[in-house]
């Protein structure tokens, strides 16, 4: 979204909305005098570049494993086809061979993507700069209908809580692959920059999963009663916590899962030698 | 410390009105409200304003600032730089009045809807409760029932249409508070909140939260958590199998 | 041409929507009773909402030794003796089941540890007593009773399809005037819409008057606009009578800096929860103000007052919490004698003495308004405070039992505006069980005077109803007459200087003489703009209810020889027994712009034995008369 799209925005009233003939009469979508359109921007941006990163990274089926130390991008983890290098296929070979622009990820992608998708704040971020439903708080939307979250498709928001579930599994399966990337050249037990990096990115994965809304709710929001489930309560507590940091964590982990790709693809197309700490 | 400030004031009512240029004298620490007042007291005696307790306590001063939904008296003038215009509207999600007086009986209309307190068959007195349950539906009683959150969420604020069916943040916390009361008997409350609150329209997008003045977490700790327990009774393809086997057995 | 009037038909109609015009309102709708409630601001925006310590109840759930006795004895001593000691043994009898009712409608207070509503320490009160919800109780107990009424409404609606059956919320209209019939009995209330000003007639045969307090006839005050005496100026004006009218609460801690929000109120709790006062030179000087009358009572050292908080039952109670006047004078000696804060008040410190994480729990709303009116963060430094005209404890004389108001059949007051309950002073924390108690007591009280009725109801002329519409009008007709808004100032400022906390006999006359003044100019007042939501307009009709009340706190305050309460003469510093046998009552003389208040004194009913052997002999030689103490009976403690 470019910055005149917004603009564009923000000028005419709505005749369904604050143009409604009984409210008082102001011509301007909004009388906001902040850069309120910043916020939305800079989301679309982020976003998109990130998208677009991640499908060329996917869809090339490249440089997404060195070998040497067992470093498997989380792009393309778990590597469940015949295209992808035989040690990376800690799961077992379930797939023939992968045509050209076929991710290896294919099996979990689309529940990761979906975690996302459906993730309490990346609705709020998406509807806002992509969709400007609305652009920014008492900034008029340009759409005349409005159906919120109560028709196909953006009904299916309401399965996020599976979403959650599968985002555990892979969770577990990025953690199997970080153990495995505690690995030397020889074989035996080494540390390199590499492995830190995968190290920092599943804690924080295994944290945003954690910060989860559908999670704060499973493991104790749903209570009438704390008082009556202790541990759940402190669950709750804990979970309620990391809740407040579910945005931070929310683009915190985009970051840090494309630098872990991006730091494997030069390791693993040799633009750079993985700087060891250990064997 | 006093300087003149230039001040821009919606006036008029239904038929129709316009943003009026006033210069009007600001002192230290003062807030828009009694810059308001000010105007009132000494440039136009009638210029409509609600207020009550100029404290933030009782809700009653809503309005919007430059374009924000805020309370008149909880909005300091040493927020504005002393050449900046300063816009005062009234809430632009309700019909007008007069001035920055707005007609909030959708408000009003809505709280009738939701089914009252359901109290347990418990004597006067007998009533316990343990402080960590009863804590997430005292946030929910902060609410000073300014309706900022109604007048910025773009549900209603944009679609006029949608009010029939739209309960509103407002509401929403209601739902919650009842629904998480550790003594409420009733248990359709999220039933409710989904087929006569329309909470599915809510699109999380935050602002009743952004604007709320006692700063409830209207969206994390109340929407998002009715909308859970609504998937709970609703999309859980779990409790549907097991409903339809009981409705079968049944 | 006759004005247009809307027309409504009512059992009861009550005036005010607060604490007591509400729990009045459910009182009489569970009587069977059509009921009105009509309302100056939206509904649920009244005044109670600022109450933020609690509700005094003797629940004894904190503290086991709690009972009525104690409640009531607490009540009479705050209240230096001259409560009306029926209203104080009813309001410390039936304070707790009001509270418990609550909880049945839907209230969630704090919790102890064993799940029953949490009790606090309170100035003046013996045990932690006041229910509270963090420091937010009065916005609770408005809610509560907003949404059974809303309840209620559903039952109707259930039953008839019409919601507003028998419980109808009029919002944002006021009443101008009470109807009587000949003969003096209630017939209706005429009034206007604030919205469209528009006027509005009811007819019906009880009205409850439950309007609050008159603090907008003083410039420091804590009082929202709508506290412009208007109940006790009705009341005056159909021929009732106002008593203890002198004694006006001026509460020890109102902000007083940014100008903005000078007077705004600084709870209680603050101190209730360790906060102390300091002067400019860093002394606690409430241990140099420790009055005669509470000596022994409160601690005489700062380590003893300290122990306090956690261990009472050992300790005295230090003297920051003495009742309000004693306090609100100590801050006021303080600032004249030049050790005062920067602003003009003394500070209140409670950065210093609790942890930052207790504040915020315990004072969540006093943080947040400190931080967003005069961004200072109590976590980190001491407020600046002074004293803030709060409460009025005088008030429409009223049958105790019955809320009834003297001389005019058919109209009742409760909460506020009633007077007598609290005697000289008020206690934090009894305001509240006071509007619970009365209002519930005012809603039976007025149904059941409804019911002894039957069809036989007062009616009244039309010619009477535009007569009032006329006087409503007049604001409109004048050409070049004054602004309200600048008389209003003018008031404020005479009330605050010359009859405010500290008072003597030439500044009250002074203060008289402008009073006459104003009242004189009020008759030409000029209004812009047209009836439709105009301020100037509703200022202009409030003006003459604020004129008639500060004239009867006026000509009291002039008349009571002696400092008792809320009420400090500097010519008369001493509390006299003798003035403890007397109520002043204040009525109306002649109508229209040349009535006038006319006060006279009146023998206090003497305290009911049982009642009076509740205190010690020597605790009752500071309140009673030679002759009184004589007559008591010889008890065994004594």
């Amino acid at each position: 979204m470019s910055r005149s799209g917004l603009e564009q925005a923000s000028t005419g009233s709505v005749p369904g909305g604050v143009g409604s003939p009984a409210r008082a009469r102001i011509a301007d979508r909004t009388l906001r005098t902040d850069r309120w359109w910043v916020q939305p921007a800079l989301t679309f941006t982020l976003l998109v570049i990130w998208l677009l990163y991640a499908l060329v990274r996917t869809v090339s089926q490249r440089a997404y494993f060195v070998e040497q130390y067992h470093y498997l991008s989380p792009f393309s983890s778990p590597c469940l086809t015949s295209s992808c290098a035989p040690a990376a296929r800690d799961f077992g070979t379930w797939f023939g061979d992968f045509p050209p622009f076929v991710p290896f990820g294919l099996l979990v992608l689309p529940f990761l993507l979906g975690f996302r998708l459906t993730c309490y704040y990346y609705r709020k971020a998406y509807y806002r700069s992509f969709w400007l439903s609305p652009p920014a708080c008492a900034v008029a939307e340009p759409h005349s209908k409005y159906s919120g979250e109560t028709r196909f498709p953006l009904i299916m928001q309401n399965i996020h809580r599976y979403f959650f579930y599968a985002a555990v599994i892979v969770s577990l399966i990025n953690t199997y692959d970080v153990i495995r990337a505690f690995r030397g050249a020889d074989g035996g037990f080494g540390i390199g920059l590499g492995t830190i990096i995968m190290l920092v990115n599943v804690v924080l994965l295994w944290t945003y999963t954690a910060s989860c809304h559908s999670c704060r709710h499973l493991m104790g929001g749903r209570l009438k009663h704390f008082s009556a489930h202790p541990v759940r309560y402190r669950a709750w507590t804990f979970i309620s916590k990391l809740n407040t940091k579910h945005m931070q964590l929310a683009w915190t982990t985009l970051g840090t899962l494309m630098l872990t790709d991006a730091y494997i693809a030069l390791v693993a197309s040799g633009a750079l030698s993985d700087w060891r700490l250990i064997n | 410390m006093s300087y003149d400030a230039h001040f821009r004031v919606w006036r008029g009512d239904a038929e129709g009105g316009e943003l009026v240029d006033y210069t009007v004298e600001v002192n230290d620490g003062e807030v828009v409200l009694d810059i308001i007042h000010r105007l009132q007291a000494t440039q136009s005696g009638d210029l409509a304003v609600r207020w009550n307790c100029k404290a933030g306590k009782c809700g009653s001063c809503s309005a919007e600032i430059n374009g924000m939904p805020k309370l008149l008296c909880m909005t300091r003038m040493s927020t504005f730089t002393e050449d900046e215009t300063v816009t005062v509207t009234p809430m632009r999600a309700f019909p007008v009045i007069k001035d920055l007086v707005t007609d909030v009986s959708f408000n009003y209309a809505k709280a009738r809807q939701i089914p009252a307190f359901a109290p347990p068959d418990l004597a006067p007195g007998e009533y316990r409760m343990q402080q960590v349950d009863v804590e997430r539906s005292q946030e929910f009683r902060k609410c000073i029932e300014c309706f900022l959150c109604q007048d910025t969420c773009h549900v209603v604020r944009d679609h006029e249409d949608n009010k029939e069916s739209f309960a509103g943040p407002r509401f929403f916390i209601r739902a919650a508070e009842l629904d998480m009361h550790p003594l409420d008997t009733r248990t359709d409350r999220a039933n409710f909140a989904r087929d006569d609150q329309g909470i599915g329209m809510c699109n999380i997008t935050k602002c009743c939260t952004e604007v709320c003045p006692e700063h409830i977490k209207i969206t994390d700790n109340a929407i998002i958590p009715m909308k859970e327990r609504v998937v709970d009774r609703k999309y859980d393809p779990l409790v549907w199998l097991g409903s339809k086997i009981r409705r079968r057995t049944g | 041409m006759a004005a247009e009037v809307e027309h409504f038909d009512y059992d009861v109609v009550i005036i005010g929507a607060g604490g007591a015009g509400l729990r009045a309102a459910i009182a009489a709708r569970e009587s069977g009773l059509r009921t009105a409630i009509i309302c100056k601001s939206l509904f649920g925006k009244a005044h109670t909402v600022m109450a933020e310590g609690g509700i005094a109840a003797s629940m004894g759930n904190v503290n086991s030794h709690d009972n009525w006795q104690v409640h009531f004895g607490d009540t009479m001593r705050g209240g230096k003796f001259l409560n009306s000691w029926r209203m104080a043994e009813l309001h410390a009898k039936e304070a707790p089941d009001r509270v418990w009712e609550l909880e049945t409608y839907g209230a969630l207070f704090d919790r102890t540890p064993e799940g029953k509503i949490s009790q606090r320490n309170f100035g003046g009160h013996e045990y932690p007593r006041l229910a509270h919800v963090g420091d937010r109780t009065g916005l609770e107990l408005i809610r509560t009773m907003q949404q059974k009424i809303v309840s209620l409404q559903q039952d109707d609606e259930k039953e008839s399809g019409d919601p507003e059956a028998r419980l109808k919320v009029f919002a944002e209209c006021t009443i101008t005037e009470l109807l009587t019939a000949e003969g003096g009995a209630i017939a209706g209330a005429f009034g206007y819409w604030r919205e469209t000003g528009r006027f509005i007639r009811f007819n019906a045969p009880a009205i409850v008057l439950a309007t609050g307090g008159i603090g907008k006839s003083f410039k420091v005050t804590s009082n929202s606009w709508e506290y412009t005496g208007d109940g006790h100026a009705l009341a005056l004006r159909a021929g009732s009578t106002l008593i203890n009218m002198e004694f006006v609460q001026f509460h020890p801690t109102g902000m007083v800096w940014p100008p903005s929000v000078k007077g705004i109120l600084v709870t209680e709790s603050v101190r209730g929860d360790g906060g102390v006062l300091k002067n400019a030179e860093g002394k606690r000087f409430m241990f140099d103000y420790v009055p005669d009358v509470f000596r022994g009572q409160y601690a005489e050292t700062e380590e003893e007052g300290d122990r306090w908080y956690t261990d009472p039952d050992n300790n005295k109670r230090p003297p920051e919490l003495l009742p309000r006047d004693e306090v609100a004078r100590a801050i006021n000696s303080e600032v004249k004698a030049g050790r005062g804060s920067p602003h003009g008040g003394v500070f209140l410190d409670i950065a210093s003495r609790r942890s930052a994480a207790e504040i915020m729990k315990r004072l969540p709303s006093m943080h947040h308004q400190f931080k967003e009116l005069a961004d200072v963060d109590i976590t980190a430094e001491p407020m600046e405070v002074g004293p803030t005209c709060h409460y009025v404890m005088g008030g429409v004389e009223v049958d105790p039992d019955t809320a009834a108001a003297t001389g005019v059949p058919g109209l009742f007051a409760a909460g506020e505006v009633s007077g007598g309950m609290h005697g000289s002073n008020r206690l934090g924390g009894n305001s509240l069980s006071d509007l619970l108690v009365f209002g519930a007591r005012a809603g039976i009280g007025a149904a059941e005077y409804v019911k002894g009725l039957g069809d036989e109801r007062p009616t009244v002329d039309s010619s009477v109803i535009d007569a009032a519409a006329a006087v409503a009008l007049a604001p409109f007709e004048e050409e070049g007459g004054e602004n309200p808004y600048t008389l209003h100032q003018e008031m404020q400022q005479t009330m605050n200087d010359l009859v405010g906390i500290i008072r003597k006999a030439e500044e009250i006359e002074q203060a008289l003489v402008k009073l006459e003044e104003l009242k004189a100019r009020a008759v030409h007042l000029t209004i812009e703009g047209h009836r439709q939501f105009n301020p100037g307009w509703h200022l202009a009709l409030d003006l003459r209810n604020m004129l008639a009340v500060s004239e009867c706190v006026a000509r009291a305050a002039l008349l009571r020889q002696e400092s008792r309460g809320g009420h400090t003469r500097d010519d008369y510093p001493e509390m006299d027994p003798n003035w403890r046998r007397k109520n002043l009552v204040c009525s109306l003389e002649g109508s229209g712009p040349s009535a006038h208040v006319k006060v006279v004194e009146q023998p206090m009913v003497p305290m009911r034995e049982d009642l009076l052997a509740l205190f010690k002999r020597d605790e009752l030689k500071k309140y009673l008369t030679d002759d009184e103490l004589a007559q008591l009976p010889e008890r065994s403690e004594s």
